[in-house]
């Protein structure tokens, strides 16, 4: 095992529903398909290069974070209206699917916390690893985390 | 949730495959022994695992000899089920489905070459496979590389006999080498190893 990257296979299956979670929230149900699509066609394609000793799980939220970036843009180069940000009922922080109004307060945040937030509290990364996942210093990634919980509990118990 | 990412997950398999972006694929096939573990090159058929052998270890071993882009086909290629389906019916006695040889070294790709040709019903002694191989004295070093063969069924090392007639080793168990060998009209049934 440690010699050699695990079979992608088996790294798709132990990842997919992180990444899952991570693309429903960025970007909504009905574009979370084809970023998923486009991350793991993505991660394959450069996977022999990979060092073996890499943190696979922040690698490929990486990857899910640049596609969930080009989903946003895309929408809004087709300029979309954006809707209302939705009253929030939920105090807790970590959303479920059938939360679909604090899904709507995290899609309000801007990307870099709401990516940040994310890939804290559902792939559990630590700062150092959030902070290589959106390309910032661990101290940015520290504050962008720090101020998109706070929007968020100021949402949720508003 | 989790099965919407399962499906997503499916999805990305068979579009990597059909981009040619996978070096190697996988498939579960059923056999008499239970599902086996069938993985392609494009060069052929590279492996080909017996139930209880871990599915993980051996991906796990793919990845290391050949490489790390490997994934779950829907099926097994349509040549390999067709060919091992007329074979355990004992409507096949000859295999022509593409190998992929690369997992087997230098001397075993002599020795499995020489068992390679041993026709259906047909049995050879170690020692024999040995000095066929080129290696006269090396019955065991033959054995060896008859109990690393990748390809089992397929390459029959089930047809490698001690001298004597006993049935030597097998690496998926003695009851499937004299399954496989009164399948062939080798052996006789019930009589088992010392005829």
């Amino acid at each position: 095992m440690s010699d050699s990257l695990p079979p992608f296979q088996l790294f798709l299956d132990s990842e997919r529903d992180v990444v899952w979670r991570f693309l429903v929230a960025s970007v909504g149900r009905s574009e979370a398909d084809d970023c998923f699509q486009e991350t793991f066609i993505s991660a394959l394609r450069a996977y022999p290069r990979l060092r073996v000793d890499s943190n696979l799980r922040a690698w490929v939220l990486t990857i899910a974070h640049r596609k969930a970036l080009d989903a946003h843009r895309g929408r809004a180069r087709r300029a979309l209206p954006v809707a209302e940000p939705a009253a929030v009922e939920h105090a807790t922080i970590e959303p479920h699917e059938h939360d679909g109004e604090l899904w709507d307060a995290v899609g309000e945040l801007p990307e870099r916390q709401r990516s940040a937030v994310m890939l804290r509290f559902m792939a559990d990364l630590p700062h150092r690893e959030i902070a290589a996942a959106i390309g910032c210093s661990e101290d940015a990634a520290r504050r962008s985390l720090h101020e998109g919980l706070a929007k968020l509990r100021k949402a949720v118990l508003a | 949730m989790s099965r919407a990412a399962a499906q997503a997950a499916r999805r990305v398999a068979e579009r990597a495959i059909e981009e040619g972006l996978v070096d190697v694929s996988y498939a579960t096939v059923d056999s008499p022994f239970g599902n086996l573990l069938a993985a392609s090159t494009d060069q052929g058929l590279v492996r080909l695992a017996f139930p209880e052998e871990s599915v993980d270890t051996v991906l796990e071993r793919l990845a290391a000899r050949l490489s790390p882009r490997i994934m779950e086909a829907p099926t097994a290629p349509q040549p390999l089920l067709r060919e091992l389906d007329e074979y355990f019916a004992g409507r096949r006695h000859e295999f022509e489905l593409e190998l992929d040889w690369s997992l087997i070294g230098p001397f075993g790709r002599k020795v499995l070459t020489v068992t390679s040709e041993i026709p259906y019903g047909g049995v050879l002694s170690y020692s024999e496979v040995a000095a066929e191989a080129g290696s006269p004295r090396g019955s065991r070093a033959a054995g060896n590389a008859l109990g690393s063969n990748p390809i089992p069924i397929v390459i029959p090392c089930h047809r490698v006999l001690r001298t004597g007639g006993s049935l030597g080793g097998y690496g998926g168990g003695l009851d499937r080498k004299r399954f496989l060998l009164e399948l062939e009209g080798a052996l006789t049934p019930r009589l088992g190893a010392g005829r």
